[in-house]
């Protein structure tokens, strides 16, 4: 096998290795521990930046760095992984913000302080599993994947968590479960209706399964079903969203970090993926709901925000209208809409997931998450994290000229034009409401900026010289992101010139 | 004489029974060695018990690629579908040994060689279960491995919850022996056969030897009457009653022996009778089994949310678990070879996995029940900063018992799920998901007990070398089948029980 056909496996698998390194060290090595863990992500994000350096730019419609051999033969799942324009930019979103956590973890523990081992062995298992899901191209193995997230996940929100920390992650964990049993069951229907056309059996190959038939419209309909609920579950969709509030809010920051950051995005993923193309018939027939249910969420999102009183249940719940957008872009079944929704996930995953990291960063300063006891008045109290908080809370509510800008905008402009077949007059009517979605986006966060960050500084916190501005280890984890987020406004073709031959080829199924 | 009967010496196949022979060896020995030891020596039948299994393994290894063998007139039979049960049940039972030598040394140390005698017997019926292709020898042998079993469950004589769980399981034992005989007796009086493939072909082609009235309902009562025996061994709802306090009463050891290795031979028994001999009708016991497999699931898992002790937890878990592995039986009526075939070796291939993991986590409840004789759930809190390395082999048990991903035991979940939904029986594929969702919930919450409490006690706990190293060959076991999931199913399909 040559270097590029062992690249993502080693993407995907140094982090694991790097797992059970950690597992093996004595607990009082915490210096070593923490080296190990930045060695490993770090090793992984710059397997992934060669990734992206030697990708084909121009052929990026087909699966690079394809590796495919034999696995279970006797349920014909076969290890298969290979990254496009679609994939990439997750991939390298994924090892880059894991990378950043671990940095960030050097120095800023949630507590239990004392148990840096099991931390970085979890974030390291997490990251295989969600690298793993991005480049899968097997249904087994991406369910193996999929599912492999939840137990590091689990055990991050229970242990190091906050308030209520258990009943938040076995809800996490039943939620995303539930919802997966579905999706496995529309898996296993795909693949028993499935002919392969060069053995002739069944097959979980995902592109193996494209233009299949599986026997009639109603049949794909019940199984876009099953996938609806798995994908729908982890974006979150109204109305399946309860779970997220409480993961956000109660796990670690790193934890909120992850999950919003990329947790998130394997959803939307999954759809664009698996159930688009696999399904293309029953994407029609369902997009309009799709699309209805993104737009509730939209509007839902940002009116629960408005009644938020805890900063980072607040940004937990912009979560589900920003992913809104994700999914209406996502429903317009068009070229412009899914290249919009991966350009959303990406500035999505860094911007929400700098929020998280300055929500923690408050938290461990004030020891409350409650804004009004926080605010007013962060920016008299901690120029820097107030003035960064400034800057990112405006990158989320979709400025031009930052990232958050091009995701919605476009997501939005995409439904003027959903894919034909589709009612136009019904998207527009989402766009209309989408446009009123920005318009509370705008107004939530200004909101939470004056609240928080404006003002004269309470008295109690005025003279608390333990509350310190930025420190080292902050700098270096956040900076790359607040560097992104003003990059990928500036230059939004950074993202789309990767996707865009991908998400042609794929909305191609649906003109 | 003998020479007059069907089976002279001569024509017996010495060879292929060559393991039971060790076996048998090795269990007379304890029994009269014991007799001369000291009271501080009995571990010495630990020894040789362990040299006769060790021999009957090398006996076993020595039989592999040896084709199928014959002996007692077709009565007992060793092809590949046998030679894995017999591994798994010698693997076992070597386990068990190891797992138990310390155990036994501290808590019933003078009249240990009688557990080791029992435990032999016990195995020798095991071994002719899988071998046994004939109504008596079949009898015979789920006899030889419960009758020890009724014994041993009452080992520890001074203990009142011992004694009831010795009473209820032979009650339930015999009650269900009866019941089966009945039917075996049944089949016998319509097909004039007690062999198994002789049974086979006058079922299908219907040429009974005398004329018989109802013939279709009269063997349609015989299996379901024959079930009801194997339904008792397996701890199948509702002939469960007697597992979960035999489990708790009985030494631990006995418990995890009885969930294991017992099981696995009732389901030897199982697969074998109705694959071998009722398979056109497999309009009548298959949706029999959909119900009990259904029940067994749901009942096992939902009084398992309710359990305060560790053992009954995995007494009721292991009925739900049943529940899984009696459900490729559930969905073979009237079905094409190819769904039947894969529903043969996705039961096959669930029973070898959950002996594993089950047997690991008994390992881990033995180990605990050292410092925690009660075997309280609540022991186990704070475990992971007592003993780490416990705990986590523990928690690796579980979300494999649990069929979380990527474990062995979610492959186990998936290539039953596989074969449910490739026979189309949704509504079993969405009773099994509810319940592997239940069963989620309560061994996790163990874990979660283990890592997220505060330990209530401070002081290590001493974990004898030899469970040590069964826990460890277990986790390796179960760490293999995650990585590679075709590691048992290589044997299964390839089994030659059944050509379908």
């Amino acid at each position: 096998m040559t270097f590029d056909q062992w690249l993502l496996s080693l993407v995907v698998f140094l982090p694991l290795v790097g797992a059970g390194v950690i597992v093996a060290m004595p607990k009082s090595q915490a210096a070593l521990i923490r080296l190990t863990a930045l060695v490993a992500s770090g090793a992984a994000l710059v397997l992934g930046v060669v990734a992206l350096v030697r990708f084909d730019f121009h052929h990026s419609r087909v699966f690079q760095f394809d590796v495919n051999t034999r696995w279970i033969d006797s349920i014909g799942a076969r290890y298969h992984m290979g990254v496009d324009g679609i994939a990439l930019p997750l991939l390298v979103l994924t090892v880059a913000l894991t990378f950043l956590c671990v940095v960030y973890s050097q120095r800023i523990m949630p507590k239990p302080q004392d148990k840096v081992k099991g931390f970085f062995a979890l974030i390291l298992l997490l990251e295989t599993g969600m690298a793993g899901t991005f480049t899968s191209l097997d249904l087994v193995l991406f369910f193996v994947f999929w599912e492999m997230v939840l137990v590091p996940m689990y055990f991050i929100i229970a242990i190091w968590g906050s308030e209520r920390k258990e009943y938040s992650a076995i809800k996490f964990f039943l939620y995303t479960l539930f919802g997966s049993v579905f999706m496995l069951l529309g898996f296993l229907a795909m693949y028993f209706r499935s002919v392969d056309p060069v053995t002739g059996g069944h097959t979980f190959d995902m592109i193996r399964l494209q233009g299949q038939h599986f026997g009639g419209v109603g049949f794909q309909n019940l199984v876009f079903l099953g996938l609806f609920l798995g994908f729908a579950i982890k974006v979150p969709m109204w109305p399946f969203h309860t779970w997220l509030p409480d993961a956000h809010g109660d796990a670690p920051t790193v934890g909120s970090v992850l999950l919003a950051g990329i947790l998130l995005k394997m959803g939307a993923y999954g759809f664009i993926r698996i159930a688009l193309p696999l399904l293309p018939h029953a994407a029609k027939d369902w997009a309009p709901y799709i699309g209805g249910i993104a737009v509730i969420s939209i509007l839902y999102g940002a009116l629960c925000c408005l009644a938020q009183t805890d900063i980072k249940r607040l940004i937990a719940f912009s979560s589900v209208g920003h992913m809104g957008f994700v999914m209406l872009g996502i429903s317009t079944l068009t070229d412009r809409g899914i290249n919009a929704a991966i350009f959303g996930m990406v500035a999505h995953g860094v911007i929400t997931g700098m929020l998280f990291f300055l929500a923690g960063s408050l938290y461990e300063r004030y020891h409350t998450r409650v804004i009004d006891d926080i605010g007013p008045g962060v920016l008299q109290k901690l120029p820097r994290v107030g003035a960064i908080f400034v800057f990112v809370a405006i990158a989320s509510l979709g400025l031009p000229g930052l990232a958050g800008f091009w995701g919605e905008v476009l997501a939005l402009l995409a439904a003027f034009n959903p894919a034909p077949g589709l009612s136009s007059s019904l998207f527009r009517s989402y766009m209309v409401l989408g446009g009123i979605g920005t318009i509370l986006t705008a107004g939530y966060m200004l909101w939470l900026i004056q609240r928080l960050t404006l003002g004269v500084v309470r008295e109690k916190w005025a003279n608390d010289t333990a509350i310190d501005d930025v420190r080292p280890a902050e700098i270096w984890a956040w900076s790359p992101l607040l560097v992104g987020i003003l990059a990928l406004g500036i230059y939004p073709r950074a993202i789309f010139e990767i996707t865009n031959g991908a998400v042609t080829g794929l909305a191609r199924l649906f003109t | 004489m003998l020479a007059q009967t069907a089976f002279s010496l001569s024509s017996v196949d010495i060879h292929a029974i060559l393991p039971e022979i060790i076996i048998t060896v090795a269990l007379i020995a304890v029994l009269v060695v014991d007799l001369f030891l000291p009271d501080r020596a009995k571990s010495v039948n630990g020894v040789i018990s362990m040299a006769g299994v060790a021999g009957a393994g090398i006996a076993l290894m020595s039989l592999v690629n040896g084709g199928t063998r014959k002996t007692f007139g077709g009565m007992f039979v060793l092809d590949n579908y046998a030679m894995l049960f017999k591994f798994l049940f010698i693997a076992v039972a070597a386990i068990l040994i190891f797992m138990s030598v310390t155990y036994l040394n501290e808590v019933v140390r003078n009249i240990q060689g009688e557990f080791y005698f029992l435990l032999l017997t016990s195995l020798l019926g095991m071994l002719v279960m899988p071998s046994a292709r004939d109504l008596i020898a079949l009898f015979i042998a789920l006899e030889t491995v419960t009758v020890p079993g009724f014994i041993i469950a009452g080992f520890k004589k001074w203990d009142n919850s011992s004694n009831e769980a010795a009473v209820k399981f032979f009650l339930f034992g015999v009650l269900s022996s009866a019941v089966m005989l009945f039917g075996m007796a049944l089949i016998y009086g319509v097909t004039k056969s007690t062999n198994l493939y002789e049974i086979a072909r006058v079922l299908s082609t219907k040429a009974y030897p005398m004329p018989i009235q109802h013939a279709g309902s009269v063997i349609a009562a015989a299996i379901l009457l024959i079930i009801v025996g194997f339904g008792f061994k397996v701890s199948a709802v509702p002939f469960h009653f007697w597992a979960p306090d035999t489990y708790e009463g009985s030494p631990v050891p006995v418990a995890a022996f009885l969930s294991v290795a017992s099981k696995a031979a009732g389901f030897a028994g199982l697969l074998q009778i109705m694959f071998v001999a009722f398979p056109s009708y497999t309009s009548v016991w298959a949706p029999g089994f959909a119900v009990i497999a259904a029940a067994t699931m749901t009942i096992g898992n939902v009084i398992a949310l309710q359990q305060k002790n560790i053992v009954r937890l995995l007494a009721y878990s292991s009925i739900g678990q049943a529940g899984y592995m009696l459900l490729p039986l559930a969905v073979v009526a009237n079905k094409s070879p190819a769904v039947q075939k894969e529903a043969f070796a996705a039961a096959l291939t669930y029973i070898l996995i959950y002996s594993f993991m089950q047997l690991g986590a008994f390992a881990v409840v033995i180990a605990v029940g050292r410092k925690h004789p009660n075997n309280l759930i609540e022991d186990y809190e704070g475990l992971a900063f007592r003993e780490p390395g416990l705990a986590f082999a523990m928690l690796f048990f579980l979300l494999s018992l649990a069929g979380m991903i990527p474990t062995a035991g979610f492959w186990a979940k998936f290539f039953v799920f596989r074969s449910v939904i490739g026979a189309g029986t949704l509504w079993l594929a969405a009773v099994m998901v509810a319940n592997t969702l239940i069963g989620l919930y309560y061994y996790i919450g163990v874990g979660a007990k283990m890592y997220l409490r505060e330990p209530r006690a401070r002081e290590r706990i001493a974990v004898p070398y030899a469970l040590v190293m069964a826990i460890i060959l277990m986790v390796a076991i179960v760490a293999a089948v995650t990585v590679y999931p075709d590691f048992f199913n290589h044997f299964s399909p390839r089994s030659t029980l059944v050509a379908f």
